[in-house]
């Protein structure tokens, strides 16, 4: 049985989900500005197709980018370009982007119409209309959906796997999708399996979110009215292991199959899309809606009503904050994501872009990083000589040696040596997906993941150098 | 007035994760301490005040020497992650009762100084470092080394043990010792087998003679599934070495049961489960992949085996570790874990 597999290594978090699972999603209200980096997804950035002044409805095209691989941007409210500028971005450095001030009046542009025989759509057409939405991977990884639905020739697609694990700790956003918007994310499947030509579709979701499970199982018991006959879906309840939501550890765990090293799940006839993503397609292919907004999930001891909500692209995450009632005592760190993965902001001026699946709040002491360190006065950023231990080992998901990275990167930094990031590249650095769990379980409290990235960015820079 | 609040909040930037697991090194290290009383206990209970001081000096020593060491070499001091303390009662527990507390204290100096902190410190240190003293104060002082008091329960006599009166009267040779000098001595009217006639009994409490950490298997036993069952250890290496030991002794008593112990015999006496679960399972010292471990273990098995039959020493198990010690870091770099989609 399918359900029975799963991947090796992986960790049990604590869930921290409980604050925020039983919420159902609200509509957060609407923002008086929003500021929309035009890069919100891998590949090229989008030039602006508005200029300052201009004025600007709901749902209107304000970016487009150029090349095979990129994504367009539309405007998330009616109202007026204030500003094109570079602004503070939640990956860390400041993007070119559209700040648009609302006329309150929240109107769509008319261009949008709906489309009751989109199941007729050839698959062309279908491709078109999931770009010109604007669609990326909502899981975070902001991979544009287009791209991922146009599989190179000769590349049979035999698995849609719709990403339902949301291992992350405390993020609920698209468990509550799940539970709420079964029968879109079904047909938002059924679409992807239709662009495809896939065989099967499944949906993956991990055990703690038996009502999302039971949804979709009820949904899929019925007899289908249109699309995908619901006998060639499956709905999966996988292990609650740390990643189960990550890409190649999924398919692993559904299909039994592995991606190989520097490949894709393509090359294996497999093609991942969050849940929320299949739901956007929905909501392209049927409505015409472009992506401009998602839900979030603001959560964390830090935030003072913890809430599921659906929420404009570029909405401010101090604005967010306060509508949830703001800080619950003095924040320590705000991060855009989960805490495994998420990225630390150190302003609340960012915008909410389309790979934000939450925004986690932490009081003051309470990520302290060890007791053992807190009690030698040393600081979370301290760490000790690596003990060999192996808890990186063991539950690296990707089966490599974090630890021997962790002893390249400091004499590679420390003493310059090539030679540390050559070993490092032999023994599979690049292999890494940069899960955090070997920073996680580490006792010397050694930053591993921030070693691998160093050692990644050195052996791309050697290759580069290598190949002019 | 919002906004110049908003300004106010410092926020933390840090790498991800944002989340830690509460294991420490000091956490592992104490629970290897946590899991060496039930055998300091027996110890002192069959060796009694010989080896509270044994025990003590060991381990006061070695925090001191680590200590003074950091100091003249102006390092960070890290006597708090535990790791001297445990080397010290490691030591203690390895020696046997009454030691000369000179030579406890030079063991001391060799594991702290020598063999952890000149190889680099906590992490870089290629031998056990409590094993390595240990050998070296073996080799140094034969005589002082292999002179074990006999067990008696504290209740049953203050000072069992050999410094002040005189070596004979109150020791015990080892049974492994008294295998080992039949098998020297060539001489067959001693029967191995009325040797090893040795109540299992005592030989699971440890009422036998030894160093004061290993006599005890019960407590060692209760202690290593402490450390598995707490996830401290795994069970890789304790059981490959202990089930490879009676392997091959088996083997050895099935071609030559005149000269050689039985199994049994080979599996209750000298150091093998303080071996096994508390010395070879060393993180620092030992392989790191769990099919390492395994071939680790079974080294370490095969070479207890062999140098008990063959070798001069009535036991192996320190020079076995010790020899599969340097192994660690080759097993590390041909046995790697399979990777992801490799």
């Amino acid at each position: 049985m399918f359900h029975r597999m799963t991947f090796r290594g992986g960790i049990h978090t604590p869930e921290e989900k409980d604050r925020t699972k039983g919420l159902p999603i609200q509509t957060a209200p609407l923002p008086p500005k929003v500021v929309i980096p035009l890069s919100q997804h891998s590949g090229a950035v989008c030039e602006p197709v508005v200029n300052k002044g201009d004025v600007v409805k709901k749902g209107q095209k304000i970016g487009e980018g150029k090349g095979p691989v990129t994504s367009t941007i539309h405007s998330s409210l009616s109202g007026k370009v204030v500003d094109i500028s570079p602004h503070p971005h939640p990956f860390g450095s400041s993007v070119l982007s559209v700040v648009i001030e609302s006329d309150g009046k929240d109107e769509w542009t008319p261009v949008l119409k709906e489309n009751e025989d989109y199941l007729s759509f050839d698959t062309q057409k279908l491709k078109e209309i999931v770009r010109e939405a604007g669609i990326v991977g909502l899981g975070g990884a902001q991979f544009p959906t287009h791209v991922k639905l146009s599989p190179p020739d000769g590349n049979g697609i035999e698995y849609v796997i719709l990403n339902g694990a949301e291992c992350e700790p405390f993020v609920t956003s698209d468990h509550r999708l799940m539970v709420e918007k079964s029968s879109e994310i079904i047909e938002g499947l059924n679409i992807i399996i239709k662009i495809l030509s896939a065989k099967k579709g499944f949906i993956g979701i991990e055990k703690n979110k038996p009502d999302a499970i039971s949804t979709f199982n009820s949904q899929l018991s019925r007899p289908t009215i249109v699309g995908t006959p619901n006998s060639q879906l499956e709905v999966v309840d996988l292990n609650i292991k740390y990643p189960q939501g990550s890409e190649k550890q999924l398919i692993k765990s559904i299909v039994n199959r592995e991606v190989p090293a520097d490949k894709l799940p393509v090359d294996i006839g497999v093609v991942v899309n969050n849940v929320g993503t299949a739901y956007a397609v929905y909501e392209a292919v049927r409505y015409g809606k472009p992506l401009i907004e998602r839900v979030i999930t603001i959560t964390g001891n830090g935030v003072k009503e913890p809430r599921n909500l659906l929420v404009r692209i570029g909405t401010s995450f101090d604005f967010l904050i306060q509508n949830c009632g703001g800080f619950a005592g003095e924040p320590e760190k705000v991060i855009m994501g989960g805490p495994m993965m998420g990225i630390a902001q150190y302003t609340l001026d960012v915008p909410v872009i389309k790979g934000t699946s939450g925004i986690v709040v932490f009081l003051k002491e309470s990520t302290s990083p060890h007791p053992s360190l807190q009690r030698r006065g040393l600081r979370g950023d301290e760490y000790l000589p690596c003990i060999r231990c192996g808890r990186c080992i063991d539950s690296c998901p990707m089966g490599i040696s974090p630890n021997l990275y962790g002893l390249y990167a400091e004499r590679g930094m420390i003493e310059g040596g090539r030679d540390f990031i050559d070993e490092a590249q032999k023994w599979d650095v690049m292999d890494c997906i940069e899960c955090g769990i070997c920073s996680y379980v580490c006792p010397s409290n050694r930053p591993l993941v921030q070693f691998i990235k160093y050692l990644k960015s050195e052996v791309k820079k050697k290759t580069k150098n290598g190949k002019r | 007035m919002e906004k110049d609040k908003k300004s106010e909040i410092q926020l933390l930037l840090t790498p991800p994760p944002h989340i830690k697991a509460e294991e420490s090194v000091r956490g592992l290290m104490s629970s290897v301490i946590i899991a060496l009383i039930p055998t300091t206990i027996t110890g002192i209970y069959f060796f009694g005040i010989p080896s509270i001081v044994t025990i003590f000096v060991a381990a006061v020593s070695s925090i001191l020497f680590e200590f003074f060491y950091q100091k003249i070499v102006r390092k960070e001091n890290t006597i708090s992650d535990s790791s001297a303390a445990l080397t010290g009662l490691l030591l203690g527990l390895n020696l046997p009762a009454g030691f000369p507390w000179w030579g406890t204290v030079i063991g001391s100096f060799i594991a702290i100084v020598v063999v952890k902190h000149l190889f680099g410190g906590l992490g870089f240190n290629i031998f056990n470092p409590a094993l390595a003293a240990r050998v070296f104060l073996l080799i140094s002082w034969p005589l002082q080394m292999s002179t074990y008091p006999k067990p008696a329960s504290i209740f049953s006599g203050l000072v069992p043990a050999g410094i002040k009166q005189g070596v004979d009267a109150v020791t015990a040779a080892t049974p492994l010792t008294v295998v080992k000098t039949i098998q020297l001595s060539h001489d067959l009217s001693r029967s191995i087998e009325t040797a090893t006639k040795i109540s299992w009994f005592d030989l699971l409490i440890g009422n036998r003679g030894g160093s004061i950490g290993e006599v005890s298997v019960i407590a060692l036993l209760v202690g290593g599934i402490y450390l598995i069952y707490k996830r401290t250890i795994t069970w890789h290496i304790p059981l490959s070495f202990i089930l490879t030991t009676a392997f091959f002794s088996t083997i050895a008593h099935l071609v030559n049961p005149d000269t050689t112990a039985n199994p049994v015999f080979h599996l209750l006496n000298g150091g093998l489960f303080l071996g096994a679960f508390f010395m070879a399972t060393d993180y620092v010292t030992s392989p790191i992949t769990k099919k390492g471990m395994v071939i680790f273990g079974i080294g370490c098995g095969f070479l207890t085996v062999v140098i008990r039959q063959h070798g001069s020493y009535p036991e192996g198990v320190s020079f076995a570790i010790l020899l599969m010690n340097m192994t660690a870091p080759l097993i590390d770099k041909y046995l790697r874990q399979r990777k992801f989609g490799g």
